[in-house]
């Protein structure tokens, strides 16, 4: 590639474009495909995707950040004890392992009102950069209503679903799941946040849940996500369920108040 | 019944369900359901066994009882025995022979499709190979309209899918133009909400009618909610062209989506009403997927290919314009490499077509499969000879919503050069009147940008020049 690409390829005159999107358009083509440079940035991306999918998290590292925030925890395996085993048996990852279920036993005497759970899921690296920033936020505003919280409870090799058992378990009424959502090539650390009313394993379904993603630095803030997870528990309080009918009914104020040349195909 | 001696060994598969299972060729997902072949032995015996199996047990044994599965019931109850009878005297191994054979034409196989069951056509694509899946599929022809006849023969269209990660309408309007420009987008522009808002939905349908009115698009819009919000934003009267829904192949697993078949009926008539097709009103868009039954703890038993062909009898009731398979979406622990992710693809593809449906394919992978560019390179290809219908175009193949690699722009362009693929004859005309494309349908040679679209793009960059 010493030549200049321009030279051997046809680059596209709408660079400008990007500014309003992550999305990879404006490639330019060589021929009708798209150019080495291109096809090797995807590469590279790609490559960087498949090994963060297999990094660790870092559970007594989150446990420490937590603890500094004033916040207990509990560290919980599910029966998936290893990465293959979790990436090819996802019901093993809704099933808390024996050694958790003995965690759980000392602290059956714990009230709750809500249970708040972190599993690692697709992408470790979600859970280390956005998780306890997340929390800071949450978990004041969660014990300012008056919730019984016990202490947040870490999965490790963890599904959505987990957040059943967990709850079942406190015989808590509201479920929040922060998990790791598989890595995109432009976000490979991306968070997302599960909300459930009366979650209990084997009752709730997917259709009971409330999903909140796209959680990171190119997507939603943590004070948009938070909103929508107030926005939601204060709804779901109220109608007593969540689910497919407990619409998210926020309104995205920063998007709302975009003077309308920003849509330049309208403009 | 279902037994066979073979090798020495003795085999009695219990039912034909079972039977169903143990003949589908090998994927992770039947695995974990614990419902796949032990050996390969016990697969190709349950395959001998399955050849022999008369396509009309398939009217007297249902897999998932009828009682107790909606599906079902739309299977047997609308079962058409006239279209039927040319092939009701044939063994699933004999109706392969046919489906390869010159009696089954373009014509014959039209003719048969209300006739043929789900489970009928999974069990034969059980005993097919790759070029058989391709070959049939290849000689069926499925036709819709809405605003551009999707389906003609040596024509794919393409979604044109500019996701963006906030719903942003400016980012989801600069996917949208670039993939216009690579003359992307006849199938449909089809957004995936980042969450079901009503009020986000909404806007985003106003966006896309708005761009479509403005530069007099050939095509379609559809925002993926979920058909509860859409049905909500109809009621208020915002333009919705197509209604999208997932639907799976048990009602267990339709419960799970906060679907049944009387809501999905609902929203059809509610889309009809409004009259938004200008050639045709095939108005419903369907996303299927190998493997969203078990997912949901709902296959009832089944293997996931004989699931997913029972979601093309939910997508066929209500005459779509579009149904996407989502192969490689759905992740490892049902399809865990390349190898499994392209025979899915294609046998959804040979199923879908077979019973009447407008068939594409999401040609892609997650991150945590064991699949590659290449492994979609095949499938890409395989899947355009084999006359499918439409793919995905991303913005590079990267979308950054869903987070997972699809089809790019490019890689239509690919297929239109090494197999002469034009898009939907109204949207080749728009590209080609706006010399976004040439005569051949190749894009024009020296880039320029389409009068149609200066105006808006010299503004943006006299906006930026402004307060550089």
């Amino acid at each position: 590639m010493n030549t200049p690409e321009q030279v051997t390829t046809t680059p596209d005159p709408w660079h400008t474009l990007s500014q309003f999107t992550p999305a990879r358009i404006a490639l330019g083509r060589a021929g009708m495909s798209q150019p080495t440079r291109a096809s090797l940035d995807f590469q590279l991306a790609h490559a960087l995707a498949r090994d963060a999918v297999n990094i660790p998290l870092d559970f007594a590292g989150l446990a420490q950040a937590l603890a500094a925030q004033g916040h207990q925890s509990l560290t919980l395996p599910t029966q998936a004890d290893n990465q293959r085993l979790y990436l090819q048996r996802p019901d093993l990852g809704r099933l808390l392992g024996a050694a958790a279920q003995g965690i759980l036993q000392d602290t059956a005497t714990i009230k709750a009102d809500a249970v708040v759970v972190v599993a690692d899921g697709l992408s470790s690296k979600a859970i280390a950069h956005h998780a306890p920033a997340f929390l800071k936020l949450l978990l004041p505003e969660l014990c300012a209503k008056g919730y019984a919280l016990p202490p947040i409870c870490l999965v490790k090799h963890g599904r959505v679903a987990i957040g059943d058992a967990i709850a079942g378990h406190f015989a808590a009424r509201l479920c929040v799941v922060l998990i790791g959502e598989r890595p995109g090539l432009s976000s490979p650390d991306s968070m997302g946040i599960y909300f459930t009313y009366q979650a209990r394993a084997g009752v709730s379904t997917d259709a009971d849940r409330n999903c909140i993603s796209n959680i990171h630095d190119n997507g939603l803030s943590y004070a948009q996500a938070l909103a929508k997870l107030l926005y939601l528990i204060d709804e779901s309080e109220r109608v007593r369920f969540s689910g497919v009918n407990l619409k998210d009914g926020t309104t995205e104020a920063g998007l709302e108040n975009q003077p309308p040349e920003r849509c330049f195909l309208l403009g | 019944m279902y037994t066979i001696r073979t090798a020495s060994l003795c085999y009695d598969f219990k039912n034909l369900r079972n039977l169903m299972a143990k003949a589908s060729p090998p994927r992770s997902g039947d695995y974990l359901a614990g419902v796949a072949a032990v050996s390969h032995l016990e697969r190709v015996a349950a395959q001998w066994v399955l050849a022999d199996v008369p396509l009309k047990q398939f009217l007297t044994e249902a897999l998932v009882p009828y009682e107790q599965d909606e599906v079902t019931r739309l299977i047997i109850d609308g079962h058409d025995r006239v279209a039927f009878a040319p092939i009701s005297h044939l063994t699933v191994g004999d109706f392969r022979n046919w489906l390869l054979s010159e009696r089954a034409s373009t014509e014959s196989l039209t003719a048969i499709a209300p006739g043929l069951t789900p489970e009928m056509v999974a069990a034969v694509s059980k005993i097919m190979r790759i070029q058989d899946l391709i070959l049939v599929a290849k000689k069926c022809r499925v036709i819709t309209r809405f605003r551009g006849t999707i389906g003609l023969a040596n024509r794919l269209s393409t979604r044109l899918q500019p996701n963006h990660p906030t719903d942003n309408p400016a980012g989801v309007a600069a996917s949208v133009l670039d993939g216009l420009l690579y003359g992307c987008g006849d199938a449909v522009i089809g957004i995936n909400p980042v969450s079901d808002n009503l009020q986000a939905t909404t806007r985003l349908l106003h966006l896309l009618n708005d761009v479509i009115e403005r530069y007099q698009i050939p095509t379609q819009s559809c925002v993926l909610a979920h058909v509860t919000t859409t049905l909500q934003a109809m009621a208020q009267g915002t333009p919705v062209d197509l209604v999208f829904q997932s639907i799976a192949g048990t009602q267990k697993a339709n419960d799970s989506f906060g679907i049944n078949l009387a809501l999905l009926q609902e929203a059809h008539l509610a889309a009809l009403e409004l009259k938004r097709g200008s050639i045709g009103d095939n108005c419903m868009y369907f996303e299927t997927g190998q493997g969203s039954e078990l997912s949901a703890n709902a296959h009832e038993g089944l293997d996931q290919q004989t699931c997913e062909a029972r979601a093309y009898a939910v997508a066929r009731q209500f005459k779509p314009l579009l149904v996407n398979t989502v192969v490689g979406f759905i992740g490892p622990e049902y399809l865990y490499d390349g190898k499994q992710i392209i025979r899915a693809g294609l046998e959804d593809h040979f199923c879908g077509k077979l019973l009447g449906l407008p068939m594409g394919c999401d040609v892609c992978y997650t991150n945590h499969a064991e699949a590659d560019q290449d492994d979609m390179d095949m499938l890409l290809t395989q899947f355009a000879v084999a006359g499918g219908t439409f793919i995905m175009g991303v913005p590079g193949a990267d979308d950054v919503m869903l987070n997972y690699q699809s089809t790019s722009f490019h890689d239509a362009l690919y297929l239109r050069q090494v197999l002469g693929l034009r898009p939907a004859p109204e949207f080749e005309q728009w590209l080609q009147t706006h010399q976004i494309f040439d005569a051949a349908n190749q894009l024009a040679a020296q880039r320029s940008i389409p009068a149609l679209f200066k105006p808006a793009l010299d503004k943006l960059n006299g906006y930026c020049d402004e307060h550089a």
